[in-house]
């Protein structure tokens, strides 16, 4: 379904993605893991079309879109649930979801989405008519979660979701992740919390340094050594 | 009665003239009514998409130009100028947008307030088309009483007003807001965020020029020191909407009441008039601690502090 080939990508002269390459399938949960500064969220970044690769082909679905302006992704089918929420605080729930169907189909549709993200997260549906720079940490995710979802994306992506939540709400986000899968969205996850990720993904990719190490199903990361010992720490 | 605002205070605006007021109330008035229609088309770009401009003098001037060379040059009525500012303006402004809406929040800032003083100069220098520092002189004003002017500026804050509210209320306002608050996140929704930001700045732009062209009518003079002036354009326009609300209907129109009567009130006290810039300052620094959303935008708290107050008044 996606396919990155070869990307190299700068900030100014640095160079912070070597010659990285990785595939997702339809239907999977595949994860990036890594360290702090390992170029994670540059990936993601680079695949949203908010950085552009120097180098190497991003290929979706048989499209190459590393030359499509950002703002298209999202009609295409790709959703980008972005690092820290970054959602429109001045805005009320409702209307952060509806900034997430604005085109296409997703906008025929969203009354129904609007119902389907609700059943997801009843605690939104309580505070729908709220701002969400009022919401708590763990609700402010679940709103940028949903707004992903009303898009109807074919890829979903998560730029660390559970940044700043206590361990309860992790797991919260974790099984509404499993949740969408089963839905038939495809999942491309990021993340530090190594162990809970690498559980639930399929397949996962370890990067260090800007280059991919280790690669593998989820299961033979958890009981890799080198994994082992650098992120699990056991 | 809330629906009703905008019309009740367009009516009382409309008959304030009637009751005879003197030459220089009404030049006040006519000025109040300038500058709210100026922070006005600011709110648009800066307050609703979040584009903080440091450089309107530039299209204030570029309006008032378009006027003053119609009249200098081709020997046309200056009115013309008000028409036609909106072509000139708006071209200016996608030219402009072009170099300055690439860069974001400091550096947008930074670059509006460059292009300003470039105006400025280049006017200062093709004296052949602008009358170089010279400037240009309307040398029949077409009235001498004030009402003619008075209603002309009153239709363009009105026409303003509207427009920006209705724009504000539609899908576009969404956009703009959706920018303002994380740009890269509205843009991977799927906004056009550079298309957005140019339209925004286009009327923005515009909307300023043509209170520019009416400044050459009404004033009959102008040159570059005066009409791209960065402190009594530019950072004018932007106090006007800090006091009275970032982002609101009516915060221009009530940070231009202040400031026009607080600059007036200070002129005349001896010694301190040719001060009155710093005491903006000062006024800019109190409103930014006490009231960052202006006076319009925080009026719940302003009324607060006075229903506090009213319960000790009795006590005592």
């Amino acid at each position: 379904m996606l396919e990155i080939k070869n990307i190299d990508v700068c900030y100014g002269d640095v160079q912070v993605v070597w010659d990285v390459s990785f595939d997702v399938k339809k239907g999977e949960v595949v994860a990036l893991v890594g360290a702090n500064g390992a170029g994670k969220s540059t990936n993601l970044k680079t695949i949203s079309g908010i950085l552009r690769p120097k180098k190497g082909h991003i290929v979706f679905e048989g499209n190459p879109i590393h030359t499509v302006e950002p703002f298209r992704l999202n009609e295409i089918g790709i959703a980008h649930v972005p690092e820290a929420r970054r959602l429109f605080v001045e805005m009320t729930v409702d209307e952060n979801l509806d900034m997430g169907s604005l085109k296409g189909a997703a906008k025929k549709e969203r009354e129904k989405s609007r119902e389907m993200v609700f059943d997801l997260f009843p605690r939104l549906k309580e505070r729908r008519k709220q701002l969400t720079g009022t919401l708590s940490g763990g609700e402010q995710q679940m709103a940028a979660v949903a707004r992903g979802l009303m898009s109807k994306p074919r890829l979903l992506m998560f730029d660390e979701p559970s940044l700043g939540l206590s361990p309860i709400l992790v797991r919260e986000i974790f099984n509404v992740i499993k949740k969408i899968r089963k839905e038939g969205v495809t999942v491309l996850i990021v993340e530090q919390n190594v162990q809970q990720t690498l559980s639930l993904a399929d397949r996962a990719y370890v990067l260090e340094n800007g280059r991919i190490t280790l690669s593998g199903t989820g299961r033979e990361l958890l009981v890799n050594d080198h994994v082992k010992t650098a992120y699990l720490g056991v | 009665m809330k629906k009703y605002l905008p019309l009740i205070i367009l009516a009382i605006l409309s008959i304030l003239p009637l009751i005879g007021l003197s030459s220089y109330a009404m030049h006040i008035l006519i000025l109040v009514i300038m500058w709210a229609a100026i922070g006005m088309a600011w709110n648009l770009l800066g307050g609703y998409c979040g584009q903080v401009s440091f450089g309107h003098a530039a299209y204030f001037g570029v309006g008032a130009y378009t006027s003053g060379i119609l009249y200098y040059k081709l020997g046309i009525s200056p009115w013309w100028g008000m028409p036609l500012s909106i072509v000139v303006v708006s071209l200016f402004s996608l030219v402009l947008g072009f170099i300055v809406l690439r860069l974001r929040g400091p550096f947008f800032a930074l670059a509006t307030l460059a292009m300003g003083e470039v105006m400025r100069v280049t006017t200062e220098n093709i004296g052949w088309l602008t009358g170089g520092t010279l400037g240009i002189l309307i040398q029949k004003r077409t009235w001498v009483s004030k009402f003619g002017y008075y209603y002309i500026i009153l239709l363009v804050a009105a026409g303003t007003f509207f427009l920006i509210k209705k724009l504000i209320e539609s899908k576009l306002g969404y956009y703009f807001v959706a920018i303002r608050e994380d740009q890269d996140a509205a843009e991977s929704l799927g906004i056009n965020t550079t298309l957005y930001k140019t339209i925004a700045l286009c009327l923005s732009g515009a909307l300023t020029g043509i209170a520019g062209a009416f400044y050459t009518n009404y004033m009959g003079y102008i040159d570059p020191h005066v009409v791209f002036a960065l402190h009594d354009i530019s950072i004018v326009t932007i106090m006007i909407v800090m006091v009275g609300g970032v982002a609101t209907y009516w915060g221009p129109l009530v940070g231009a009441i202040i400031m026009v009567f607080l600059a007036e009130l200070i002129r005349t006290i001896p010694g301190l008039g040719a001060a009155h810039q710093t005491l903006f300052g000062i006024l800019l620094i109190v409103i930014i601690i006490f009231l960052p959303n202006g006076i319009v935008g925080d009026f719940a708290k302003i009324k607060k502090i006075f229903k506090q107050e009213a319960p000790r008044n009795e006590l005592n």
